[in-house]
Order: structure tokens, then sequence, then C-alpha cells
């Protein structure tokens, strides 16, 4: 049940003399909802990279998807999905055509991508659209598309980066449904996200202040730990507190 | 102090603005709020002058947008969404820069941007492609109001940034607008719509409606519930699928509910929910949020 997908160890990050990540210490488990607060500049962003293989730790111990982030980078990136609002897929390209790209870069072989092509676009009711340009897609379908191309692979973990931000409420909302939808197949989900009424929505949230995690917990506890009424306190008396 | 009158754009074949009219009052912080493809971006390029509508009269102070434009650009003051200073100058060059375009200096407006540019003063020689997203924001803010602008216009100035600086902000805009500047701002967070005095809620080229923030949440006619247990994500699909449900969307801690008719009473759905074995359950009327009065315009809008 509590199997770790993501173990931090005392990671520090540092750029020439500035400290982005000062001993950062988590573990994520399976099939968990993870949300990764901070405000602007705390080091979310340097440790989410780190995280998805993209830059190395100074120092310390990362293990994500089974993998050592150091000796076993290649393998971390195959076993983990990204999603972002300034980046899901090709606005140029069809929706075929992305679903061809992503199954390159992520090396599914062709005869199970097309299997699972057919379910895919079978599931979001797309078969018919298959030849559209993302780009002239509504962005609530856009947005389901990118996501489900994101677990395409079967990652374990799936970053998504402010997957929600500029994104109309109720298509907002209609994209943790499918949050929630992957977390109980068994797909741990790390979220950042600005909007404090998505951390509710976390089973358990961190949040980063000048390069460390002030606070862990789940939202209830939080609030209760804080004394305050909703998350979005939590933050403010988090983030004003370390100036 | 801005006039919009039946303005239409279109890109193409793509409908950007459909018949908007609004006008804003001298010394008011007015607010488009409303999600990407709004239109809200395009709405404030053509009152700017950087975009010609293909229909409808738009007047800044009096001035028309297309006729008087070199005029406007002097009383407006504009933040563009996307950072547009230039990167490769430093702080105090970019700030002189904006000075010297409009025929003015630094010292002669100091005052306006003093309580704003101090805090990114200890960083005057420092290059504005190397600040934090906040201080960008700062110093955009900054030059946006050095020539003393009698209108500011501000295209998401908070879109990506966190609670905290957020909050920073609209404590600037406030007390901009105790000097007698008008403002007009956009914001994809509904949440910034109580910190407007009025606003103009948008959706794929449309206002939905303009009012005061307050009337907007008084005059939302639905029951609306406040329902919360121990288990979220299965009480959501437990209330989609109950008959007498309308809409139920998570807000947070709690998840927000109608009913298909608006007599349904709480009790109702609390029976239902017991039944299905739901822990910890509470259910209690709730009064609307900004957020709740767009979702409802929007679906009665479809």
């Amino acid at each position: 049940m509590d199997e770790k997908v993501i173990t931090v160890k005392n990671l520090v990050k540092k750029f020439g003399s500035f400290l982005a990540n000062d001993h950062l210490n988590f573990e994520v488990y399976r099939g968990e909802i993870f949300g990764f607060l901070g405000a602007n500049g705390a080091g979310k962003t340097t440790a989410m990279k780190i995280l998805c293989g993209l830059s190395s730790p100074t120092s310390g111990e990362v293990n994500v998807a089974g993998y050592d982030i150091y000796t076993e980078t290649e393998k971390v990136k195959r076993n983990i999905g990204y999603m972002s609002q300034k980046f899901s897929l090709y606005e140029d390209m069809t929706i075929n055509e992305n679903i061809r790209f992503f199954s390159g870069v992520y090396g599914i072989s062709p005869k199970d991508r097309k299997e699972k092509q057919e379910i895919l676009l079978r599931d979001l009711g797309l078969e018919s659209s298959k030849n559209t340009l993302i780009g002239s897609l509504p962005l609530g379908w856009k947005q389901k598309l990118a996501f489900s191309i994101a677990i395409f692979h079967d990652p374990r973990i799936v970053f998504l980066d402010e997957p929600t931000g500029g994104v109309d409420p109720i298509t907002r909302r209609k994209f943790w449904d499918l949050i929630y939808e992957a977390a109980d197949r068994g797909i741990t989900i790390f979220v950042t996200t600005h909007y404090m009424d998505e951390a509710e929505y976390c089973n358990r949230v961190s949040i980063m202040n000048c390069g460390r995690i002030e606070a862990l917990d789940t939202p209830d506890n939080l609030k209760q730990q804080f004394g305050a009424k909703n998350m979005d306190e939590v933050f403010l008396k988090i983030a004003r507190n370390s100036e | 102090m801005i006039n919009v009158q039946h303005i239409n754009k279109s890109y193409k074949d793509v409908l950007a603005l459909s018949d908007i009219s609004f006008e804003v009052q001298k010394g008011e912080l007015f607010g488009l709020i409303g999600p990407d493809g709004a239109g809200k971006s395009t709405l404030m390029r053509i009152l700017t002058t950087l975009l010609i509508q293909d229909s409808g009269t738009a007047t800044m102070n009096n001035l028309d947008v297309v006729k008087d434009y070199k005029k406007i650009r002097n009383i407006v003051g504009y933040m563009p969404g996307r950072f547009s200073l230039y990167q490769d100058l430093t702080v105090e060059e970019n700030l002189n820069f904006f000075a010297t375009v409009f025929k003015t200096t630094v010292s002669e407006n100091y005052e306006l941007i003093r309580d704003i540019y101090v805090q990114i003063e200890p960083f005057r020689k420092r290059l504005a492609g190397k600040l934090s997203g906040g201080m960008k924001q700062k110093l955009a803010l900054s030059c946006a109001l050095i020539h003393k602008p009698e209108i500011l216009v501000l295209d998401e100035p908070t879109t990506g940034v966190d609670a905290v600086s957020r909050k920073e902000f609209w404590d600037m805009l406030k007390n901009l607008q105790t000097k007698g500047i008008t403002i007009l701002v956009s914001t994809p967070y509904m949440d910034e719509a109580t910190l407007c005095n009025r606003v103009a809620l948008m959706q794929k080229g449309k206002i939905l409606n303009i009012d005061t923030p307050r009337n907007l949440i008084e005059n939302y006619s639905r029951k609306l519930y406040a329902i919360r247990s121990n288990d979220m994500h299965r009480l959501i699909l437990d209330l989609r699928a109950y008959e007498k449900t309308d809409s139920a969307y998570a807000f947070g801690q709690y998840l927000h509910v109608t009913g298909k008719a608006d007599d349904v009473e709480a009790t109702e759905f609390e029976n239902y929910l017991l039944k299905k074995e739901h822990s910890n359950l509470q259910v209690f009327d709730i009064g609307p949020t900004i957020e709740d009065v767009f979702m409802d315009l929007m679906t009665t809008e479809e």
C-alpha cells in the first residue's frame, strides 16, 4: 500500500553560491496526489527538473520510480510523464500525429501504439477528430488529450506543472476529475499550482520557501497546524513568515 | 473615462470580440475577468491603440482610439501580458528609456512610482532579464507609470504569480487608485474580481455580465449547498449520479452543489449520501463566490 515512488534525502542544489534547494527530504507514495507549492523563486522548478532527470543535484539521494537519478537518468525519464499549461502538445500537428510523436519519444512499439491509440480515442470520444489539428480543438478537449498523452506510456508518476493556469473554472474542475481517475489507477500525481483551492484536492501538500520545505502534511493537518481556515491562509502564513 | 460601444473584432474566421460595450468611470478600478480566449487581451490592445477593431467605437478620456491614437498613447500606461521590457538593459536604464520616450524624466514623476520602485531600487544596476518574476512585474509597472498616465491598462499582471505576490500587487493597485488613476485590469483568477470596483465577466469574446462584485454575488439566484465527507472523490461521483443533482463542483475543501429544482432540501442530499455510507458528512447552505456566478453564467450561455 505504502509503496514509495519518489524518495528524496538531503537534496541540495547550488547555482554558484546560491542555494536553490536546501536539504530537501520527502517521500511520495504510489497513487498519491502530491501538491508541490511555493512562492515564485522558492526552488520548486529546480527541484522538479531534478526529479524529472533534467538537472543533477549538487548532493543528496534522489530515487524516482525505482531508479537512481544520478546513474539511471534515462530510465527515470521513461517512467515519468510531464505536462504543463505552457507546453503540452504540438498545435500544428493533428491528434494522431501528436500521439505518434510522443509514442516515438517514449519508445512505444508501433503495434502497441496502434492498439492503445484506438482505446484512447474511443475513451475520449475523439475517433472522428483524429485528423484534426490540435490548435483548432476547444481548450477542454486539448487539456484532456494532453493529459492522456502524458500518461500514454503508462508512467508511474506524472508531473503536472501548473496544468490549469488560465483555464475557465469548469474546465479546471473537469481536469481534476482526470487527475483523480489516474490516481485511482495507481499513477502518482506530482502537481504544482497557484490556485490554493486546488491544494485542498491533494492527498498531501508540501510548501517551499527560500529553498526549503517549510511544511508537508495533509491539507487538514496543515490547516490545524497553522490555525488557518483554508490553504490560502496556510500559504500566506508560511510565505510571509520567512521573509 | 473609458467608453466602449459595440466593438467587434475577428482574426480571419475566429470571432475574438462580439458586440462589446461598457463604460469605466474616472478613478474606477475595473476588472475584465475571464479565462484564456475570452478576448481580454484583444480588447486591451484596441483600447491602447495597438490594434484596430472591425466595427464599433471606443474612446479613452473622450479621445477616439482610431483617430486620436497618438494623443491616447500619451495618457495611457500599458503593461502587456508578456514581459516586454528590454532584458539587456538594467532596471534603471529601462526606466530612463521609457521616461525619455514620453519626453519626461524619472525625477519629475518619481512621486507616483516611489512606493513600487523603492522595492527594486537596490537592484537598479541589474539587467532586467535577470530579475525574479515579482521584481520584473514591479519594474514593468513602474515603466508603465513613469509618464504619469490618466489611465492604466494592465493585461493579466498576476498570472503565474504566487498568492503572496498577487496580494502585494493588488495593494499597489489600490494605492494607485487613490492617486486618481483609472485602472483597467484583466485576470483569469476569479477571486481577484472582489478586489475591483466593478467587473465584466468575459468568455469566448462576449461579456456575460457587468456589475459590482457584490451585486453579482447577491443576484445569484440558485440555492447552493456546501457538502463534505471523508471521501471527496467518491462524494462527487455519487452526487453526480443522483437524479436531483444539477451540478456538483469542487471548491477547495467543500463541494458546491445545486439541485435540479431549487427546492431540493439539504436533508434530501444528506439522506441520499448517508445511504451511500459517507462518513463525517456535512451539508449546509453556502453563499456563492464569483466563480459560482461565472460558472452559472457559462452554463446558461451554452
